[in-house]
This record gives structure tokens, sequence and C-alpha cells, in this order.
């Protein structure tokens, strides 16, 4: 098995996900790019504790799910909020901070 | 010059006054000394703060009070005079005032035949004047209020006599300016009194912080302020120390009694009412300063620089009052600059030491009786001639006004120094004591003699001499009797004040124990001095009577010689004190507020924009995109990977 494919891969849907967080402007797919770049991560985690034969990594990749669920009921709970109040999904809408 | 005394002398003059009485406590009559400060005070009191509910017994409840004052004053006199010599010094301690660790500040009050004198001359000449004050400002609705500052002044005179330290003498010298400030400006409805008042005060402030200072450099040097404390150290100091308290003391004296180069307020105080100028600004306010060097004298007999600048200041005054009195129209400047000169002739009496201290007193008292006459006369005659002041206006008045007349022309008489009247006891004993200590001096006071004599025969021509030059609404006629009285009893003072005080040395003995004395040795027979004196005022009289008896005067001011013209405008010291103080002091506020609006301000404001604008730059990273913040956030996050793998390689 050749680890250095599994980590191209992660680092691709890494990229991907990147790139998507900053390019797209509908929360609910900058929303999708950030659990790509999430479970891009996981990836990485399970390669590495394949790699060096432990379970560390495994354990990691766990709490990120575990965090990335919780990420995505309050992030969605705040996007549907937004939309209600905009009538729009799109990020750039939500600017006030600058305020 | 003061150097040029044996040495013998001054050494004995300090040992012998610079302690001066030791005071002992008061006890039986002596404890009602409070009561002569309390009662004009409480007069000010009532006056001032029950408004016009007294308007019609206020003036003659403020007679009653100095008059009260008066009578504690004679009896305490009295009781002192029959104590034994060494024993007549009497302190009384009221209240301690700031008692803050080795600060002691306290209420004490201090009878002494120094203080005695001056408690007499206020007092007496005081209530004279109040009584005269009652009938001269009938007219005036705001009599009540003229009465409660009349006795505020005679409260603060005295409190700055009978002070036993120098903190509480302070307090009566901003009393007496205080009173004096409101009493000149009395008339403020017009802008130009108002004026005047406010340049009295301003200019008095100047002395004022000298007093203040030297106050300060006493208390450092000696620790207390005290004037028997401060007067039994005085031999441990350095000389330049006395030497500075000395010549801050004489700045003080400068401003109060309007000595050169402090001289410009008094002539424009003659926008008080006439009383006020009898009172305040001729026999006792402005001796205020002769009362504070010979109070002070243990200081000034060890400080013979300070000494020497009080001579010169004396004799510079001297001759600039004399010589602005003979160009004066207007009849109480014409007063006042002779006011001025003669303080003069204290304050350089005063300046010679212990050869001086007793006829710069004696001078000051016969001076406080025929000055006030003559100003109480002014004033009668301004109240016959429709308050009219310019003497080329008057002329022919001793017909109609033969009391003011006479009380006038004996105070002139006293004044010019003719035997037997009283200005001649003190003014010859002064020229003895000027020619005794050196040429110049001595010279200068007889020449001044001989302006004085020009200037107040002048005066008394163009008044009481000569066609009638008056306009024509003028009516003339003597004053009531409430008025000619008090100069009637003026009259008497300058007639015999000079002969009871120098006959048998009254006031040498008396004052002696505090003032110290030695006897003045002139350098020629007095009789020759006195001859010469009289034969220079002769003169001044003779060049008087052919410029304005023998010849007519003009009933407008003539355009006059160079001289006359800088004198009818005070020797140009305003223009001087214009150019020298008040431009250059706009000029510096101007650059100051100039530096403030520009450079301190400024610094804040540039300071303040550069925030402003840098933040307002930053401000616009802030765009609220949240792609923004993620990419910045990724940039952060490559540039922190980024270091690690340089650090790593």
């Amino acid at each position: 098995m050749n680890p250095d494919a599994y980590l191209a891969v992660s680092a691709m849907l890494f990229a991907i996900g990147a790139t998507g967080v900053l390019l797209r402007r509908n929360a609910i797919v900058v929303f999708m790019c950030v659990e790509l770049m999430l479970n891009a991560c996981n990836l990485a985690f399970v390669s590495f504790s394949r790699l060096n034969g432990n379970l560390e990594g495994q354990t990691v990749a766990f709490f990120v799910m575990v965090v990335a669920a919780a990420e995505v009921v309050v992030g969605l709970a705040i996007i549907v909020q937004i939309f209600r109040t905009r009538r729009s999904a799109s990020v750039d809408d939500a600017n006030l901070l600058r305020h | 010059m003061i150097g040029s005394l044996p040495a013998s002398l001054s050494g004995l003059a300090a040992e012998g006054s610079t302690a001066g009485l030791e005071a002992t406590p008061a006890s039986g009559a002596f404890s009602l000394m409070w009561v002569i400060i309390a009662l004009p005070l409480l007069g000010a009191l009532l006056l001032l703060a029950f408004g016009r509910r007294f308007d019609r017994i206020g003036h003659w409840l403020g007679v009653a009070t100095v008059a009260g004052s008066f009578a504690v004053a004679l009896w305490l006199f009295l009781e002192l005079s029959a104590q034994p010599e060494e024993e007549r010094a009497v302190s009384q301690q009221l209240w301690s005032w700031i008692p803050v660790g080795d600060f002691q500040a306290d209420v004490a009050l201090l009878l002494d035949p120094l203080s005695t004198v001056f408690v007499l001359l206020i007092t007496g000449v005081g209530l004279l004047i109040h009584i005269y004050s009652v009938a001269y400002m009938d007219h005036d609705r705001d009599r009540r209020r003229f009465f409660g500052y009349m006795n505020l002044f005679v409260a603060a005179m005295l409190l700055l006599v009978l002070a036993d330290n120098y903190l509480l003498l302070y307090v009566g010298w901003e009393g007496v300016g205080l009173a004096s400030y409101l009493l000149i400006g009395f008339w403020n409805q017009n802008p130009v009194y108002a004026t005047a008042a406010k340049k009295a005060f301003i200019v008095n402030r100047v002395g004022d912080f000298g007093l203040s200072v030297a106050i300060m450099v006493m208390f450092a040097t000696f620790g207390s302020f005290a004037f028997s404390e401060v007067f039994a150290a005085a031999p441990d100091a350095s000389e330049t120390t006395l030497t500075v308290i000395g010549l801050l003391l004489l700045l003080a004296a400068c401003g109060k009694s309007a000595q050169v180069p402090l001289q410009s307020w008094l002539l424009d105080a003659m926008a008080g009412p006439t009383p006020v100028s009898a009172l305040i600004h001729a026999a006792t306010m402005v001796t205020a300063g002769v009362y504070l060097i010979t109070r002070s004298n243990a200081i000034f007999d060890l400080a013979p620089g300070a000494q020497l600048a009080v001579v010169i200041v004396g004799v510079v005054t001297m001759l600039f009052g004399a010589v602005i009195g003979c160009a004066k129209d207007d009849i109480k400047k014409a007063l006042a600059a002779s006011t001025m000169s003669q303080i003069g002739y204290m304050i350089i009496a005063v300046g010679l030491g212990p050869i001086g201290y007793v006829f710069g007193i004696m001078h000051l008292l016969t001076h406080g009786f025929f000055k006030a006459g003559m100003f109480l006369g002014a004033g009668s005659v301004m109240h016959g001639m429709n308050d009219q002041v310019d003497m080329r206006k008057y002329g022919g008045l001793r017909a109609l006004m033969p009391i003011t007349f006479a009380t006038f022309g004996l105070g002139y008489l006293a004044i010019i120094g003719i035997p037997p009247f009283s200005g001649f006891f003190s003014k010859d004993k002064i020229i003895e004591s000027a020619l005794a200590d050196s040429w110049w001096v001595g010279g200068a006071t007889i020449l001044a003699a001989g302006i004085t004599a020009f200037y107040m025969t002048r005066v008394m021509i163009m008044t009481f001499f000569g066609p009638r030059r008056w306009e024509d609404d003028a009516h003339p006629h003597e004053s009531p009797s409430l008025m000619t009285g008090p100069m009637i009893l003026l009259a008497v003072g300058s007639v015999g004040a000079g002969a009871f005080l120098a006959l048998g040395n009254r006031l040498e003995l008396w004052l002696e124990p505090v003032t110290g004395f030695t006897e003045p040795v002139p350098p020629l027979p007095i009789w020759v001095i006195t001859g010469i004196t009289l034969a220079v005022v002769g003169i001044g009289v003779l060049i008087a009577y052919l410029q304005y008896a023998a010849r007519p005067v003009p009933d407008t001011q003539p355009a006059g010689s160079l001289v006359t013209v800088a004198a009818r405008n005070d020797l140009y010291g305003d223009a001087f004190n214009e150019a020298v103080f008040m431009r250059p002091g706009m000029h510096l506020t101007r650059t100051l507020v100039f530096f403030d609006n520009k450079v301190v301000d400024g610094a804040v404001g540039v300071t303040a924009a550069t925030i402003g604008g840098l933040s307002g730059r930053m401000r616009r990273l802030q765009t609220g995109y949240v792609r923004s913040y993620a990419l910045t956030i990724l940039a952060g996050a490559v540039a922190v990977a980024a270091a690690v793998l340089l650090v790593r390689l």
C-alpha cells in the first residue's frame, strides 16, 4: 500500500474544499466545502495512523467527526436563520460585521 | 553712602534696635486690643450684609464704629504711655490660625509705640473723614455702601499695623488693597473710574507679589514670620538673604505707597470720592510702605544695599511727583502728585536707617494731617463748584469759602515747611538727616522742598486768588459745618502736630525702643540748613507768584513747554509701562496663544489625525465578507506552515 497516494488525495480534497470556501457564495456550498476540508484531514489522519502502525490518528479522526457533526448543527441553524431574515443564502450578503 | 556711616553707629543701632521690645502678653485694659479692629469690621459687615435696611442710619453707624475704635485706641495709648519704657509692647494672641507642624501662623496682635502711633492716626483722621463724608456723600444714594467700604478699609488698615507677624500683616495689606479698589471704583458706572480702580488693583498686585515672596524667603530662612522671631534671628542670616528680603519688601512698599516704578496708579486713583483720596490715598494706606520698612528696621539696618535702594527709590519718586505736581490742572491730581512726592520724603528718611526712621514717621503723621486737610479742602471746593476739578476754572474763592480757604491755607503753609507749622519740623529733620548721610540725597530733598513750594503756591493761587474764572453755572458757597468741622480740626493738626511731636523730642523718645535712634550729624550747622531750605522754598513761592499771580491764568490749558507736557502726562509713566510691560506682555501672550494653538494643539491634532487616518485605512480591511476572512486565515495558516517547513529545512 502506498501512503503517498492517500496523502495526495487528501491534499487534493483539502485544496478543492479551500478553493470552494473562498470562491463560492452559497452558504450551503461553502459549508459542504468546509466538510470536505475536514474529511480531507480525516483521510490524512487515518493514513498516518496506518503508516505509523498505531491508533492515535484514528482516534483523532473520530474527534473530528464529532466536531464536524456539532458544527453542522450550529452552522445549519445559523444559515437557516440568515436565510429567514435576508431571503438569501449568499455569504456576501451577511457582511454586517464591517460596521 | 550708607556704608559711609561710622561703623560704631550702625553697630550701636543694630544692637539697640534689632531685638526691639520684648512683648508681654496682654492683660487688663490691653486685652481690649482686638476691639479696635473688631468695631469697624462689624460696622462693615452690618452695612454691607444687611443692605438697604441700614440706609437711613448707616452713615452714623459707620462713624460710630470708628469713633469707638478711636476711643479704645486713645485709652490704650494712655495706658501704654503709663508703662515703663521697656514694657511698652503688648501682644495679644487671639487664636491659632494655621497650625501645621512647624508652620505656626497665629492671629496675634502687637501694640507697641510704632503701631500705637499708626492706630491713632488711622482712627483719628479716619474718624474726622468719616464725619466729613456724612455731609459730602449726602446726595449719593449709595452712601451706606460707601461707609461700609470705608469701615472695611479702616478695619483692614488697623489689622495691617496691629499684626504681630508678617502673614497677618499681609492679610491687612490685601484688605486695604481691596478696600482701595472698591472705593476708587465707587462710582463704577463711569467706565473710566472702573478702569482706574482696576489699574490700582493690578499695579498693587505687583507690590503684593514682592511682599508674599519676602514672607516666603523669611519663612525659608528663619522658619517663622513673627516679627519678634524674625528680627531676633536676622543678625545670624547672611547679608545677601537680608538684602533680598529688603528689596522684596521695598517692592511691596513701592506698590502700596505709589513709589517709582509702581507709581502710576495713584494719580488715576483720584477717581474715587474725595474723602477716599484724603483717607486712603493721602493719610493712611499709601503710608503702609513706610510702615513696612520702619517695622522691618531690623532687616534693613543689616542690609545696606537694600537701604541704598530704598533711598534711591525715595529720591526718584520725590522729584518725580514734585515735577508732575507742577503741571497738573486737576486739583486732586496736583495733590496726589504731591502725596507721591511727600511719601518719597518719608521713604528716603526710613531708608537712611536709625537716623531717619523717627523723622519718616513724624513726616508721615504731620503729612496725614495737612494732606488730609487739603484733600478735604479740595473736596469742599468741588462741593461748591459742581464737582469741577480744573483749577483753571476756579479763582478768587477765598472770599466765598473763608473756612475752606483758611484750613487749606494752613495746610499749605505746613506742607511747604514754613515755621512753625508742622511740615517745617518734620521736613527739616528729614533734610538734616539726608544731609548727614550724603550731599546728593540732602541736595535732592532741598530741591524738592523748593518744587513743593512752587506747585503748592500754584494750587493756592489758582484756587483761591486772582480773578474768577468760573463756569457760568457755578455758585460757590461754603460747605456745611459737618464738613468744615473736620477740616478745622485737621488744620489744627497741620499747625500744631509738628511742634508737638518734635519739641522735647517726644516722638523720638516714644519710638526709639522700636526703631532705634541715632542723632544725625549734618555737615552744616542746623540754622544754615534751615536757612538754605527756607530760601529755596521762598524762591519756589516767588516763581509761582510771578507766574500765576502777577500774570493772568489762562482758563484753558496753554501749549506749554516740553517738560510741562511731559509732566501733564505723568512724565510718561503710563507710556513707559505700556511700552515696556504691556506691549511686550501682549506680544508674549499672543505668541504663547499662537504656540498653544499651533504647536501644542497642533501636535495633538496631528497625532489624532494620523491615528484617525490610519485606522480609516485599516478599517477597509474589515470588509465583513466571510470569504475574505477565510482567505486571511488560509494565508496565515500557509505562512505558518511555510515557516515551520523552512525551519525544518
